[in-house]
């Protein structure tokens, strides 16, 4: 079964371990919503394909779940950044900095001449 | 790393699931709430909330089909789900599964324990220091032109005027007397120079090597004990070292043990190493053959140009002492081709016998589960038509494949474990002696390399035959009740070819074993001119110390004789010095008196024997007469031809 493309999961990672750095523990709901309001709702997001993804991370020890109760007392999932993953968020973000830096400046009208 | 710790746990996924699977249904399940509770804040009717809800999630199965296969390996997953079934289906058809499981085992078990045998002879590397570079050092003689003995002048002169070797060392494969408490008992041995074990680049295991100059008549008596008689005649004791024993007369102190995988079969069966001590006559005299010699070549040195030397020098030993060096040249060989040079082409044979059997075996198989695939042709094309891949069928095919295999390979292994121990036991001990190489048959790694690819070649064979066969015929007409006749085609098809192979391979094995009985009846019936029933042999050693001259000798013999003569159930006895049949190259130059010689040169094998020889051993006297016993070292030479 191919899996989506690098790019797409890696930056919906990243999205996720974001989330949890701002927010703390927060269920897979919570993490979807977020990251559709901080996009401006540009960005469609399918919930189902978090799933996943959240998996994936926590195979990867990157964060951990606990089963919890939500604010409004139902029970969720709740999920954690490990120390691992905090590292991971650290050198993603940097890394994603650097390339759309490169690209920015690439795009840009003068086209790199600066 | 993260990769690596991921990968563990889908593969332990694949042993634990329902607990997670509720736990996935239970989050999805949260999840929906948590949507649905926000829907319904934000003023949706419960039922668009719901479907809302429903609807941005996307498709709940396949989410939890993503997640299950994220969770272990979709592959391995549906590979353990066939061999589960393939199991079931074996089950329900034991007699053709224990067949073919047997028939494989059986392939498997033949050829790995020859396999062993061939390993331990030909592809284990010498148990010696860069073997490639040790060649075996003979003279050439006319009788013998390949592996002919050195005296123990012409070693010397070879050793010190070559310039191939760094090292020349000789051995004498020799029985000793060995005095203990009980009285005399005969005891294997070997007299090498002081340096042959440096040559060969071997340490003892405890004590040391003999020193340069050890093995000259002044210097006191020393000998290595090999390290199975360390452990049988003195319990591994280590102050064995120091110790003194007596071998033919001569107190001897055992100053090293040899290494336990030490072995050197042409001078072997061997408990004491002696230093050579060349003193008697025989030792000292230039025609006296007695000395098989081992040199390591020197740097860049090729077997070609060695023998170029060694030949030189023995062209010139032979003018200088026409006497005794007379058509006397030199020859090398590797090491190995002396070590194992006659044993090569038995094994070869075996092996490509066991092999010739393991192909039958196969082939049985094949044609047994083509037989079977034929059988369950509607089963796959139904499969197939329900939506099945390709793939997913044929990996069926591939894990019963698997599955015959692992129980075939796991019998066969175990069965030539066993197998290997009891066709070491069938080697006569004395055969095996000069064997010692095969003392230690095991398992090793490229035996295991052996057998897996073995496994790996039967399963290919075994998972192909079956689906090439469907992959070839239509799957549809399957599904058509009358669609004998097409999948009988297919089957005529294949099946005669395996049956070719078959017949072929049976043919080749059974011509051989055929005319291999034809040899052997040919052997046991051949006219050796004497009758060998009812005939006994005893080999009689006395040290030389106290036998020195001829007449000691003589006498001890004629005593030895008439004792022997005197037991009950003796009708005759005779000596020799070589038994009937073979000789150890004994040999005697003539000239035909009466004749005119022009210089040619006569060497024939020759044997001394008492006068009783010929009658004991019921040789047919064509003319003349037997030797009388008054004949004795006062009356003049005679012989028989």
């Amino acid at each position: 079964m191919p899996e989506k493309t690098d790019v797409w999961q890696g930056t919906l990672a990243l999205m996720v371990l974001k989330t949890l750095d701002t927010l703390g523990p927060l269920h897979g709901y919570g993490i979807a919503r977020r990251i559709e309001q901080t996009s401006g709702n540009l960005l469609s997001l399918n919930y189902g394909t978090l799933y996943p993804a959240l998996l994936k991370l926590e195979q990867e020890g990157s964060i951990s779940s606990e089963w919890g109760s939500s604010e409004n007392n139902r029970k969720a999932k709740f999920y954690k950044l490990t120390r691992a993953g905090r590292k991971q968020l650290e050198r993603e973000a940097q890394n994603w900095e650097q390339t759309t830096a490169i690209l920015a400046r690439f795009l840009s009208p003068s086209g790199g001449a600066a | 790393m993260k990769t690596l710790r991921a990968w563990f746990l889908r593969i332990g996924g694949l042993f634990s699931k329902a607990g997670r699977e509720s736990d996935l249904s239970d989050e999805i399940e949260s999840h929906l709430q948590l949507h649905i509770d926000d829907n319904l804040r934000a003023g949706m009717s419960p039922d668009l909330a719901r479907r809302n809800a429903l609807l941005k999630l996307g498709g709940i199965e396949p989410l939890k089909e993503a997640c299950r296969d994220r969770r272990s390996v979709p592959f391995i997953q549906n590979l353990l789900r066939d061999v589960r079934f393939a199991l079931r289906q074996l089950q329900k058809n034991p007699g053709f599964t224990a067949t073919a499981i047997l028939m494989l085992a059986l392939g498997m078990c033949a050829s790995i324990a020859i396999f062993a045998f061939v390993d331990a002879a030909l592809l284990k590397p010498l148990p010696y220091r860069d073997p490639a570079r040790l060649l075996g050092v003979f003279e050439s003689t006319p009788t013998d032109r390949q592996t002919s003995d050195l005296s123990y002048p012409d070693y010397l002169d070879w050793k010190k005027l070559n310039s191939a070797f760094s090292s020349l060392d000789a051995y004498q494969h020799s029985a000793f007397g060995l005095s203990t408490s009980s009285g005399a008992e005969k005891a294997s041995g070997a007299r090498v120079t002081d340096g042959f074990f440096r040559t060969l680049g071997v340490t003892p295991v405890i004590g040391r090597d003999f020193h340069p100059g050890e093995d000259l008549p002044g210097a006191p008596r020393t000998a290595l004990l090999s390290y199975a008689t360390w452990q049988q005649r003195y319990g591994s004791k280590p102050d064995v070292l120091g110790k003194t024993v007596t071998l033919n007369g001569e107190p001897t102190v055992i100053i090293g043990v040899l290494h336990r995988e030490f072995h050197f079969p042409p001078a072997e069966p061997a408990e004491f190493w002696t230093a050579l001590h060349a003193a008697s006559e025989c030792d000292l005299r230039r025609s006296c053959h007695f000395l098989y010699s081992v040199g390591r070549l020197k740097e860049g040195v090729s077997m070609q140009a060695a023998l170029a030397d060694l030949q030189s020098i023995a062209s010139r030993l032979e003018k200088l002492y026409p006497g005794s060096n007379r058509d006397q040249g030199a020859n090398v060989m590797p090491l190995s081709e002396v070590i194992v040079g006659n044993i090569r082409p038995i094994l070869l044979v075996l092996l490509s016998g066991a092999v010739l059997l393991l192909i039958i075996a196969a082939v049985n198989v094949a044609s047994l589960l083509l037989v079977r695939s034929e059988s369950r042709r509607r089963e796959i094309a139904v499969r197939h038509a329900l939506g099945a891949s390709t793939a997913r069928l044929l990996s069926q095919f591939v894990a019963e494949g698997l599955v015959l295999v692992a129980a075939g390979s796991a019998l066969g292994v175990a069965a030539a474990s066993v197998v290997m121990k009891l066709l070491v036991k069938l080697i006569p001990a004395d055969a095996l002696a000069s064997m010692s190489y095969l003392a230690h048959i095991g398992w090793n790694m490229r035996m295991w390399i052996f057998a897996g690819l073995l496994a790996l070649l039967a399963s290919v064979l075994f998972s192909l035959t079956p689906a090439v066969h469907l992959s070839r015929s239509e799957i549809q007409p399957g599904l058509t009740e009358g669609s004998r006749s097409s999948t009988g085609n297919a089957w005529r098809h294949l099946g005669s070819k395996l049956i070719v192979i078959e017949l072929a391979t049976a043919m080749v094995l059974l011509v051989g074993a055929g005319l291999l009985g034809k040899s052997l009846y040919h052997l046991l019936r051949v006219e050796v001119g004497f009758a060998a029933d009812r005939l006994l042999m005893l080999q009689v050693a006395a040290p030389r110390s106290s036998y020195a001259n001829g007449a000691q000798a003589a006498a001890f013999v004629r005593r030895v004789l008439d004792r022997i003569a005197g037991l009950p159930g003796v009708q005759s006895v005779g000596l020799t010095t070589d038994i009937p049949v073979s000789h150890w190259g004994d040999t005697t130059w003539f000239r035909v008196v009466g004749r005119p010689w022009h210089g040619e040169h006569n060497d024939t094998p020759e044997r001394d024997v008492s006068p009783g020889y010929f009658t004991t051993i019921g040789a047919k006297l064509l003319r003349g007469r037997y030797f009388l016993e008054k004949e004795d070292a006062s009356k003049p030479r005679v012989a028989i031809v």
